[in-house]
Order: C-alpha cells, then sequence, then structure tokens
C-alpha cells in the first residue's frame, strides 16, 4: 500500500478525520476560551475575540466545538469500540458453535433488531438515569446487533473452510478457533463496518444530544450545542447550524474513508469490478 | 375417530403442499404476530427489569418511603407483573393506552390526534423519495463508471452524512426566516385550511425526503448492480442480446424483489426518521410526543408510541418479505 494508491477522496476524509482528532485531544490547548467561560453578550456574531460568535448563554463558539469534538469522538468512539467487542465475541461464538446456541443468540438477535434503533433507546433511556457510562453502554449494546448480524455472516462462510477444518481435527479450542482462523480472515469486512457504525455512532449520539437525552449541560458537546442554539434560528441567527456542520464534516469524512475500505474489499473479492 | 383425525391431518397436509405459497404467507404473518408479541414483553417488561422509578423522580428530595408508596399504589404499580402486562396489552389491543402519568389525561385521545398527523408527513415524504430514488438509482447504473455516476456517488455519500437538524435548520434558515416562503413552526390543527396546512408541511417533508433519498438511491443502485453481475446477465451479454432486451426480460424481473424490499426498508427508516423532524419543526406528531414523554419518564406514554412505532417497523417488514417471496419463486422452496 503506497499512499498514491489512496484515491483523494479518501485523503480528504483522512485529513478531516486528523483535524478533528487532533482538536479532541489537544482541546485546552487549541481552544481560545474555557469550554464554560462566559464572555461576551448572547449570540454576539463573529469577531476577532470570538471567530464564530458566541452561543445562547454568550459562551465562545468555536471553544465550545473544539470541546466538544472531545466529547463527541469520545463517546462514538467507546461506543462502536464496545459494540464490536460484544457484536465480534458473541457472532463468532454462534457462528463456531452452530446448534442451539446460535439460534438462541440469532433470535435474540432478531428480536432486538425488530425495534428501531432510536425508538429503543427512547424506551431504555426514559428509565435509566442519565450518565455518560449509561448512554455509551446502551448506545454499544443497540448497536452490536448489527456487528452481530455482519459477524455472524462473515464468520460462517470462514468456518466452513478447510483451514478451520483442520484446525478443529488438530484439536484446538474454541477460543483459538474464533481469534486465530476466523478473526484474521474477516477483517477487512469488519474493518470497513467499523468505519460504518463509527459515523452512524456519531451521527446517533447527536440525535439524542439534539433531544435532550444524550451528553447532559453544562459538557459541551455538537449535537447537544445545536439544542442549546435551535431557538436563534427563528431571529435569523446561524449558531446552530456550525455545530450542525461539524457534525456532517466529521461524518462525511469518514464516510469517504469507510467508502475507499469497502471498495477495497470488494476489488480483493474478485467479481466484476462493480463497487 | 382416530381415523378421522388421520384423514383431517393428510388433508390438512395437502392443503399447505397444494398451496405452498399460502403456508408460506401464513407462517410469514404468524411470525410477526409472535414478534410482535415478543416485543411488546421487551417494551413493557424492560422497564420493569431496569432501575429507576417514576415515583422517586416524580418526588424528588420529597420522596418520603410512604408518599413513594402513595403513588406506587395511585398508579397501581404495586400489582404483580403479569396481571399488569396482561392489562396493559389487553387495552392496547383494543386501542386503550392508560392514563398518561405526568398530565393524567388519556394517552389513546393524544395518540389518535398525532398519529394522523405523523402518518401524514411519513407519507407525503415517501410519495417524493421513493420515484425519485428509484430513477436516481438506475440513471447511476446506467451511467456506471461514468462522471454522472461518479457525481451521484460522491452526492449521496455526503448526503447520508448530513444529519436531519443540520438539514432542517439550514431549511427554516433558508425558507422560512430569510425568504418568508414557509411556515415555521409547522404548527398543525384541526380544521386548518389545506393550503396552510401543505405550506407548514413543506419544510418538514422536504428534510425526510433529503434524509432518506440518498440511503434509498444507493440501495437501490446496489440491488440493480448485483443482478446485472450474475452470471445470467453475462450469459445474456454473450448471446448477443441487446442491452435493452437484456434488461427487460432478464434484469428487471429479479431485481423487482431487491428493490421493493430497498423501499420498505426505507419507509421503515422514514417512521423513524419523523421523530427527529417532528421536534426540529415543533410538528404535533407521535415523535415529539414520545420524546417529550421521555424527557419526564411517563412510562405509559413511552410505552405507547414504542409499541406502535416498532408495530408499524415490524408491519413494514414484513411486508417487504411477502412482496419478496411473492415475487421470487426461490424463496417458496427454502432449502
Amino acid at each position: 500500500m503506497r499512499a498514491r494508491d489512496i484515491p483523494l477522496s479518501a485523503w480528504l476524509g483522512l485529513v478531516g478525520l486528523a483535524m478533528v482528532l487532533v482538536c479532541a485531544i489537544f482541546a485546552p490547548w487549541i481552544a481560545p476560551y474555557g469550554e464554560n467561560d462566559i464572555i461576551a453578550g448572547v449570540w454576539e456574531p463573529g469577531s476577532h475575540a470570538s471567530w464564530l460568535g458566541t452561543d445562547n448563554l454568550g459562551r465562545d463558539l468555536l471553544s465550545r466545538l473544539i470541546f466538544g469534538a472531545r466529547t463527541t469522538l469520545f463517546v462514538a468512539l467507546a461506543a462502536s469500540v464496545l459494540s464490536f467487542a460484544i457484536g465480534i465475541v458473541l457472532s463468532f461464538t454462534a457462528a463456531v458453535s452452530g446448534g442451539i446456541i446460535d439460534q438462541l443468540l440469532s433470535r435474540f438477535n432478531d428480536l432486538m433488531m425488530s425495534v428501531p434503533t432510536l425508538i429503543f433507546a427512547l424506551v431504555v433511556l426514559a428509565v435509566l438515569p442519565q450518565n455518560l457510562l449509561i448512554l455509551i453502554a446502551v448506545m454499544a449494546a443497540l448497536d452490536s446487533t448489527r456487528v452481530y448480524r455482519l459477524g455472524r455472516a462473515v464468520a460462517l462462510d470462514v468456518a466452513v473452510m478447510d483451514f478451520v477444518e483442520a484446525a478443529r481435527l488438530r484439536g484446538e479450542g474454541r477460543l483459538w478457533i474464533i481469534f486465530r482462523e476466523i478473526l484474521p480472515n474477516t477483517l477487512s469486512p469488519l474493518l470497513a463496518e467499523f468505519g460504518l457504525r463509527f459515523a452512524f455512532a456519531i451521527l446517533f449520539l447527536s440525535t439524542l444530544s439534539f433531544l435532550g437525552l444524550g451528553i447532559q449541560p453544562p459538557a459541551a458537546d455538537w449535537g447537544g450545542m445545536i439544542k442549546d442554539n435551535k431557538d436563534g434560528i427563528i431571529f435569523g441567527i446561524s449558531a446552530a447550524l456550525v455545530p450542525g456542520a461539524a457534525i456532517a464534516v466529521l461524518a462525511i469524512c469518514v464516510n469517504l474513508v469507510v467508502d475507499w475500505l469497502l471498495r477495497r474489499t470488494s476489488s480483493l473479492k474478485g467479481g466484476r469490478g462493480d463497487g | 375417530m382416530a381415523i378421522s383425525m388421520e384423514q383431517d391431518r393428510s388433508a390438512d397436509r395437502r392443503f399447505w403442499e397444494r398451496f405452498p405459497l399460502v403456508a408460506l404467507i401464513a407462517r410469514r404473518l404468524a411470525l410477526s404476530a409472535l414478534l410482535l408479541v415478543a416485543v411488546s414483553l421487551l417494551i413493557f417488561g424492560g422497564i420493569e427489569a431496569l432501575p429507576g422509578d417514576f415515583a422517586t423522580t416524580y418526588l424528588g428530595q420529597s420522596a418520603t418511603p410512604q408518599a413513594v408508596a402513595n403513588i406506587r399504589t395511585e398508579l397501581g404499580l404495586d400489582r404483580p407483573f403479569a396481571v399488569r402486562y396482561f392489562e396493559w396489552l389487553g387495552g392496547a389491543l383494543r386501542g386503550d393506552f392508560g392514563k398518561s402519568w405526568a398530565s393524567r389525561n388519556s394517552v389513546s385521545e393524544q395518540i389518535s390526534n398525532r398519529l394522523g398527523n405523523s402518518l401524514l408527513l411519513a407519507f407525503l415524504a415517501a410519495v417524493i423519495a421513493v420515484p425519485l430514488a428509484v430513477a436516481l438509482g438506475m440513471l447511476a447504473v446506467h451511467h456506471r463508471n461514468r462522471i454522472t455516476d461518479r457525481i451521484i456517488n460522491v452526492v449521496s455519500l455526503a448526503a447520508i452524512s448530513l444529519p436531519e437538524f443540520f438539514v432542517g435548520y439550514l431549511l427554516i434558515l433558508l425558507f422560512a426566516v430569510n425568504l418568508g416562503a414557509a411556515t415555521f413552526p409547522a404548527t398543525v390543527y384541526e380544521g386548518m385550511a389545506l393550503g396552510e396546512r401543505l405550506k407548514a408541511l413543506a419544510l418538514p417533508t422536504a428534510t425526510l425526503v433529503f434524509a432518506v433519498l440518498a440511503h434509498m438511491m444507493r440501495m437501490t443502485r446496489a440491488a440493480i448492480l448485483s443482478v446485472m453481475a450474475s452470471a445470467y446477465m453475462e450469459t445474456a451479454e454473450l448471446k448477443g442480446l441487446s442491452a435493452l432486451r437484456a434488461i427487460v426480460r432478464h434484469a428487471a424481473p429479479n431485481a423487482v424483489a431487491p428493490i421493493v424490499n430497498v423501499i420498505a426498508l426505507n419507509l421503515a427508516y422514514l417512521v423513524v426518521g419523523v421523530v427527529v423532524v417532528e421536534v426540529i419543526f415543533v410538528y404535533p406528531g407521535m415523535g415529539q410526543y414520545m420524546v417529550d414523554a421521555v424527557t419526564v419518564r411517563d412510562m405509559p406514554v413511552v410505552q405507547a408510541c414504542g409499541l406502535i412505532f416498532a408495530a408499524v417497523y415490524i408491519l413494514l417488514n414484513m411486508l417487504a418479505d411477502i412482496i419478496a417471496i411473492l415475487s421470487n419463486p426461490r424463496l417458496r422452496h427454502p432449502r
């Protein structure tokens, strides 16, 4: 893999992701003001002192955007990593074991997937106390059903291969077969899926925060910032659009990278070259 | 007696064998009904099993054990789980979802007003989005790997990533605030004139269309492409059929099922998409009702809305499966 083999669109995505990542990691040093510092009047337009203007409480929009990158990225990443851990372990176990374990897990997964994710999240969050860990856990649990579905499909394809059979006959245990035989051979579709799930997690988290059920104030988070500033829209103040655009750009960047990964995966599989 | 039962059973079997299609569809219907019961149990039981209690939340600081017990008795929470579940399910089947805990009003009354609003919004969006998506998908396949396809691909990729609230507020700022061409908030009420109502619905509908269009189009494109890449299309091409004939005779009949499937799945997505769009536009539908109820932990409302949304979703998925079974004979004989 050389750098010039990567298409322009994927480069754009990678650069965008890197920028958001830098903002997230070095937020306190990059941001001109603190996360909750009130620096001026309410909804002031952009100026030299604050480039993007101020929000509904007079806080610097740019600073909150940079701090928000941290929260949004961290929660979305944590949720997708956790959902992958759950989904892959369960789906591979189901594919390798077969029989009653497979049936039980798969039918339960069907049941979970028969309720739309957002509706399920609303029902669950109506009961649970609101804090960060629970939010991550709920997002991960709901998302892992999608990972499970894909994981089981790709694992079943690999599980019937001769080298898996050979490993079984050698007397390898279930864990060896899952992690040493199947996982390495399914890594590339799973990687693309991880990107997709991550983009989805960003949008989902923002949606929940926008509905007032995600990250709770005063912590800055992009979805919550839209909620805070949405009332300004009627007066023609575009403060709510700034975090919205940030979410969109981040999701587009992730999708551009994923698109490239998917293309690579499908070209590895052969076929007539239709992505 | 034993003989007649034997006969009955063989007659039974012959009926299913004679009409495998009916059997398959009946099985799918039964599966959906079962799924619906399981989901209702999940929604009702899940809320029971999870920690957190309306009474304690509602009373806040003044939650003495006595006050909590009083509220629990008043709401009927002290009775056994099974009794309450079957009462709730029986009520739901008759269209009675009990009373809201927060406002003490009938939930069904609220829902009957709002469900129509939500369905109208989803219906309008579907009527616009479905033909547009299929046409664009076909266009992309027709110009496969050429510049038109590339443009459609990149634009749709971007559109998928745009959250509804960004598109929604952008439209509000442009059309309602700057141009004054549409109304915001999109309040509708009974007895509203049709023109006014459509004017209020324009922006929410546009947002919803935008939210599902790209998904639907990409899936249509993928469905047609996978048919085009199949062996029989290669054969048709190799035996010298014209492109048009190959598409009409071989590709189209095989692409119907996947495309219909795509559309039904996205209509299901539409039903969920209304939740966010309704909150953005302050549109009095089911979604807004549910979100408001979640913030104050008003369980009867959350359960009722959750069940209805899930039912619509399951119904649409079932419809997609049945149409797929009808249009593809291979699915009628599962191996």
